[in-house]
């Protein structure tokens, strides 16, 4: 085994983004002010919103891979070729036995399995046509599985199902892999390909939690009193992750170090959030970073949109930094782009990691009419802001059936 | 249908299944597979296709018949002939 002393940074980012299909398009969307959802109509369910992805999966598949795999596997091999041409390293020159991928999937399956039922309706339901694929699209590890594939990555895959937290809890699987030395390159992060799920749509919905809007870019607006519900969004944000040592030997670019996370469970409802649960997580994340809280400079929060899940999430920001809560730097990226599910975190993270060196905070977009119950101190509403320095950025998830995972990302000073 | 419209179906079914490949101008006689790159998972998704547009059922102990355009075309032309 690594010594744990060894650190763990970002050597590159590869993104698939409702409004970037590189970390540049998105950022300077996130500064511009540009949403990334738009009217979506899927199957059964009808008109919605979502935020969708327009990259070109043919940059890195043949069209038999896409026809073959799976719209997750798709996002994910996308996210995964950029992340390492990112980090200037190709396959050819890396031993691909050390190299391993670590996917967050908030689901998997149901999308191979709707289209397939959808298919199988127009045979009556005789299941001698239902495809020979059905089985490998919808193995659990399949998005990992697809960029091994891809890539000629021959080093240990899996996906990290950890719903809407599955994103940073994606990173630390990556980072745990490298500290026990099982890899030398970690390609980390979470996907989510949900939008072609009606049912999802559907569920939200039904829980009166799905977001309604006249104008899709207005959907999503977390912290405003207008705030209906999720925009559900497909994307994807694999990192490359480096020990530092390996990094600094190659003369590698560095975006940051994840220098703390905590991964914890509420333990009390298959939906509703628990606060308590998100600060002790926060809190436990901010320790392991050998951090306080007065020492967070942002955070990108998780806030969905949900009338009740911004609140708690304020409650437990408010818990976790007491009287630093006025220092601190508050953004909301989802107000942009949705909710990636399964991408959210890493995705959310990739969004604000050039805050270490532009000092630009992106803003949170859509609040009209603040929530009182939301009016944490420095939420940046409209505008970006330059600001004296960014130096440690605080990343919270939270998933359903009470999953939450927190990363602290800092500027690494080698 | 005729000899040259089950050869065009077929090869119309293994355009949609291997769309990186070149299926213009494929020798009848040669193995499908020593032309074209074409794996047994692709094999059984020529079958389902066959089953789905033709309505033909196509027995694993058949699949050899199955090797050339024109061993395909001979196998399928008493099924497909009345359709």
């Amino acid at each position: 085994m690594k010594a744990k002393s060894e650190r763990i940074v970002i050597t590159g980012v590869g993104v698939a983004s409702p409004n970037g299909n590189s970390l540049a398009e998105f950022r300077a969307n996130l500064l511009a002010g540009v949403s990334g959802v738009q009217p979506y109509h899927i199957r059964y369910f009808g008109d919605t919103h979502a935020g969708i992805c327009n990259f070109d999966p043919q940059k890195c598949q043949k069209r038999k891979e896409i026809r073959v795999g799976t719209r997750a596997g798709s996002i994910s091999v996308y996210c995964a070729n950029e992340a390492l041409a990112d980090a200037g390293l190709r396959m050819a020159d890396l031993d691909p036995t050390r190299v391993g991928v670590f996917v967050g999937l908030t689901e998997h399956g149901n999308v191979e399995t709707e289209n397939e039922v959808y298919e199988l309706s127009k045979y009556d339901y005789d299941v001698k046509y239902w495809t020979h694929h059905h089985n490998a699209r919808t193995v659990a590890n399949s998005p990992a599985g697809e960029v091994t594939i891809n890539l000629g990555i021959t080093g240990p895959h899996y996906t990290v199902g950890a719903a809407c937290a599955a994103g940073n809890l994606g990173c630390v699987n990556g980072l745990q892999q490298l500290l026990l030395g099982e890899v030398d390159v970690a390609i980390a992060g979470g996907v989510s390909e949900s939008i072609h799920t009606f049912g999802i749509f559907a569920a939200f919905n039904s829980q009166n939690a799905l977001a309604t809007n006249a104008d899709s870019t207005k959907a999503s607006r977390p912290f405003d009193k207008a705030r209906n519900g999720i925009v559900v969004s497909e994307g994807g944000t694999l990192f490359t992750l480096e020990r530092l040592s390996d990094a600094l030997a190659r003369g590698a670019k560095i975006y940051g170090e994840i220098t703390g996370y905590c991964y914890n469970s509420d333990a009390t409802d298959m939906v509703l959030p628990n606060p308590e649960r998100q600060a002790e997580c926060m809190l436990r994340a901010i320790a392991r970073a050998g951090l306080e809280p007065k020492d967070i400079d942002l955070v990108n929060t998780h806030a969905t949109g949900t009338p009740a899940g911004d609140v708690m999430e304020c409650r437990a920001l408010r818990q976790v930094f007491g009287d630093a809560i006025e220092r601190v730097y508050v953004n909301n990226t989802k107000s942009f782009i949705g909710h990636c599910m399964g991408a959210a975190g890493a995705l959310e993270l990739a969004g604000n990691l050039p805050s270490f060196t532009d000092g630009i905070i992106h803003p949170t977009i859509n609040v009209d009419d603040l929530d009182p119950d939301c009016a944490l101190p420095r939420l940046l509403i409209g505008q970006p802001r330059q600001v004296d320095k960014v130096d440690t950025i605080l990343n919270n998830s939270f998933g359903m059936v009470g999953i939450n995972c927190v990363l602290i990302v800092s500027r690494c000073r080698p | 249908m005729t000899r040259e419209e089950i050869g065009e179906a077929i090869v119309e079914i293994i355009e949609d299944i291997v769309p990186d490949e070149d299926c213009s101008g494929l020798n009848p006689d040669e193995a499908l597979r020593d032309q074209l790159e074409l794996d047994s998972m692709d094999f059984l998704d020529i079958v389902m296709e066959l089953r789905k547009k033709y309505g033909v059922e196509v027995p694993e102990a058949d699949y050899p018949k199955l090797a050339t355009l024109k061993s395909c075309i001979d196998y399928l032309e008493p099924q497909l002939a009345d359709k």
